[in-house]
């Protein structure tokens, strides 16, 4: 059927998370836990908050790039693992298997997404659309992601399906763009040092092409799991998987577990569409 | 608030709540296996696992139906996908996929229901996720009720402002976005105190270690009942319809 | 005898350059009971985080004859205590008694001993049966109770409380003044609540822009400063 994709995401997270809980730690001293905790805190109350943008609907922040901009996006990641270790675990929203899923999606590589247009362009004349892109660019990518994770499981999802998907994660991904950027504003008026201060910009050239890698890797994930057989045969060759016990557990547990990672994020959206 | 509840049953005294937290989190991996990879009569293995996981409920002196119903919030994500494979013509794989979602959330539940965070987090740690994270996900833990009350607060002054309601308005996006920026600051300073009061408390760099009790017999007792039963009724099952 | 605090021409500005101390002199001695007073913003509590180093600022400042050092602190930290405005920043633990232990764990002190320890200071506020409960889950009253077990553990010589009665209803002022009144540290108590100030501190410092601008018995600055809360109901419009 397909592979173990959601065991590979998940035993490649562990060690992501591990490498990123040290560099954060080296970093900075335990005496920084109680602000990431804190601000962890920060990100789920924001959900209260909501952010009207049309008739019958209202959003939410999602808050990676938002930290990544004031903590640093290695704190940033973790403080996203806590909150989305909180939710699985207090909150039974998004699955225990598939935490690893989500981890990489959101708090890494969505995490460092966003804080790519800022790092690049944020002390520039450019800042305001940076920090829009960065809002955008972290949502966009983790939902692209978890969509071609879903698709790489093996779960057929009708072309029209996909493309109403799309569609809610552009919306989603300029949505929050706007409030990251509206509310790193309001930081600043109050309280400029909060915001972390970009090094010196990149060439735009050098920079326009980190973004397009990331946008064109993601979105060829999400061509390549269009085709789950090639890539089935592919892996089946390069794992020698044994027998047919293990592609089946595989299917299984793949499926289970994507279909919760998916549902977060599916959640995530619809609570975006509730008044 | 949800977790205030989650909190208070998982201090209680039953038998469940006093095994180490690593038995039951291999009785749980083992459980969510055998789940994850079911795929021949399937409802009548779901029955018998339900069946299992009411009656640890029951054994741990949890409130069963509140349980059931809690697990119950995976329902309406998953009903979606039920829906999506049903169009695709595959209606069998969405009963699966919402079978199974929601016995590993009722399971997830029955684990963190019965062992208090601290706990939980000190079983993690033996099982190598880093410290500094568990500590991180401790503190967001006690500081998340703290905050989203604030958060509560204000946007109940914001309400009786007559700032409620979803109608389009740039005003009230920009006075969300000042909200926000608001509880951040708050937030940030908060952490600062913490800090502080960490400071003037001789604080030394490490807050303790995570309890983790010590192995008993009577753990690995439950560890391997919990691991071989979902086996055993699955054997049973699939033997039954072939 | 040597005071316990000898401040004298204590300065500190903030990093924005808002002057925060402009000379404060003070002195604490053994046994007292000081009220300070003084509007928002006048430096009280920026002072009383100079007394432990969490600030540092210019001027004489010797805590129980330790100049305030790095290579100090530990010490100092050991000697002085603060119960802070909100308890909520101070009960980080996940458990009371493990939060109220953790000044003596800290200290490299055994944990059967801290813990039991950490014991017998709740049953000297009246909390002996939280110990195992959840901070979150306290009344405002519990929790500054539970605060002030958590400093009082590890026997500090000097106790400050920074506004303890914020937050507290009633009966929970009358029966905090009580226990406040039974520990035997020196005290010094940040408030607004003059009847609270009355019932502990004879002697009194008032502070203004940064500075000791009044010293003297609790009346006597009261009166001077003219710092009552009274509202004459003739004088209220309506």
């Amino acid at each position: 059927m397909s592979t173990p994709v959601w065991a590979a995401l998940d035993a490649a997270a562990a060690p992501a998370v591990a490498g990123i809980a040290r560099r954060a730690q080296r970093g900075f001293d335990p005496a920084r836990v109680p602000l990431l905790g804190v601000m962890g805190a920060f990100v789920f109350a924001a959900q209260l908050i909501n952010f009207p943008v049309g008739v019958g609907t209202s959003g939410h922040l999602v808050g990676g790039a938002l930290l990544s901009m004031t903590l640093g996006p290695a704190a940033a990641s973790v403080a996203m693992t806590a909150i989305l270790a909180i939710q699985a675990l207090v909150f039974q929203d998004g699955g225990v298997l598939a935490l690893g899923a989500n981890v990489i999606n959101m708090a890494i590589l969505g995490v460092w997404a966003g804080y790519l247009p800022f790092a690049l362009w944020g002390n520039t004349r450019r800042r305001k659309l940076a920090i829009f892109a960065g809002g955008a660019l972290s949502v966009a990518v983790s939902a692209v992601l978890a969509l071609s994770e879903l698709l790489l499981s093996g779960v057929r999802v009708p072309a029209g399906a996909l493309v109403i998907s799309l569609v809610l994660f552009l919306a989603s991904a300029l949505l929050e763009g706007a409030i990251t950027l509206a509310v790193l504003q309001g930081l600043e008026r109050i309280q400029p040092r909060l915001v972390r201060q970009p090094r010196a910009g990149w060439s735009p050239a050098l920079g326009l092409l980190a973004i397009a890698a990331v946008l064109l890797a993601s979105v060829g994930v999400l061509f390549a799991s269009q085709a789950p057989d090639g890539i089935e045969r592919l892996t089946r060759q390069a794992a020698a998987v044994p027998g047919v016990w293990l592609d089946q557990a595989g299917a299984g547990l793949a499926g289970l577990a994507l279909v919760y990672g998916a549902c977060l994020l599916f959640g995530r959206l619809a609570r975006r569409r509730s008044a | 608030m949800r977790h205030v509840v989650l909190d208070r049953w998982s201090r209680g005294l039953s038998a469940v709540h006093r095994r180490d937290p690593r038995a039951k989190i291999v009785a749980l991996l083992v459980f969510l296996v055998v789940l994850a990879t079911a795929h021949q009569a399937l409802p009548f293995l779901a029955l018998a696992l339900l069946l299992m996981l009411s009656a640890a409920l029951w054994w741990a002196r949890l409130p069963v139906m509140g349980a059931l119903a809690r697990a119950a919030i995976v329902l309406p994500f998953t009903a979606v996908f039920a829906v999506v494979s049903w169009i695709s013509g595959d209606p069998q794989r969405g009963l699966a996929l919402v079978i199974k979602a929601y016995l590993s959330a009722l399971a997830v539940l029955l684990v963190v229901a019965t062992t208090p965070l601290p706990s939980l987090l000190g079983a993690l740690e033996t099982a190598g996720v880093p410290r500094f994270l568990l500590e991180v996900i401790q503190f967001l833990y006690r500081y998340l009720f703290v905050i989203s009350e604030e958060a509560h607060h204000m946007t109940q002054a914001a309400a009786s402002r007559g700032a409620s309601g979803p109608a389009w308005s740039r005003l009230r996006f920009r006075a969300a976005a000042g909200a926000l920026a608001v509880l951040f600051i708050r937030s940030y300073e908060r952490a600062q105190n913490i800090h502080r009061a960490m400071l003037a408390r001789g604080f030394q760099g490490s807050f303790g270690p995570f309890e983790s009790p010590g192995l008993r017999p009577a753990d690995a007792a439950f560890a391997l009942a919990g691991a071989l039963l979902p086996v055993a009724l699955r054997l049973v099952v699939e033997g039954a319809v072939r | 005898m040597t005071p316990l605090i000898e401040a004298r021409g204590l300065k500190f500005c903030y990093e924005d350059g808002t002057n925060a101390l402009n000379g404060v002199d003070f002195h604490l001695d053994s046994g007292e009971t000081v009220a300070l007073l003084g509007p928002n913003g006048s430096g009280k509590t920026t002072f009383v985080l100079h007394l432990n180093g969490l600030l540092a600022g210019d001027g004489f400042l010797r805590i129980c004859g330790m100049p305030l050092k790095p290579e100090n602190f530990p010490a100092i930290r050991r000697k002085l205590g603060i119960v802070f405005q909100d308890s909520d920043n101070q009960l980080f633990m996940p458990t009371v008694l493990e939060d109220v232990a953790f000044g003596l764990l800290n200290r490299g002190i055994d944990r059967e001993l801290a813990l039991a320890r950490a014991r017998k200071a709740l049953e000297t506020v009246a909390l002996a049966g939280a110990a195992s409960r959840a901070p979150y889950h306290l009344s405002a009253g519990e929790k500054k109770r539970a605060a002030i077990a958590g400093i009082i553990v590890t026997e500090p010589e000097i106790l400050i409380l920074d506004e303890p009665t914020a937050n507290l209803d009633p009966p929970g002022q009358s029966s905090l003044a009580q226990l406040i009144a039974h520990l035997p540290q020196a005290k010094i108590i940040v408030t607004h609540d003059i009847p609270f100030a009355r019932a502990l501190c004879r002697r009194a410092v008032f502070f203004q822009n940064g500075r000791v601008s009044e010293e003297g018995t609790l009346d006597e600055v009261v009166s001077r400063c003219r710092w009552d809360a009274t509202f004459e109901q003739s004088k209220l419009p309506g």
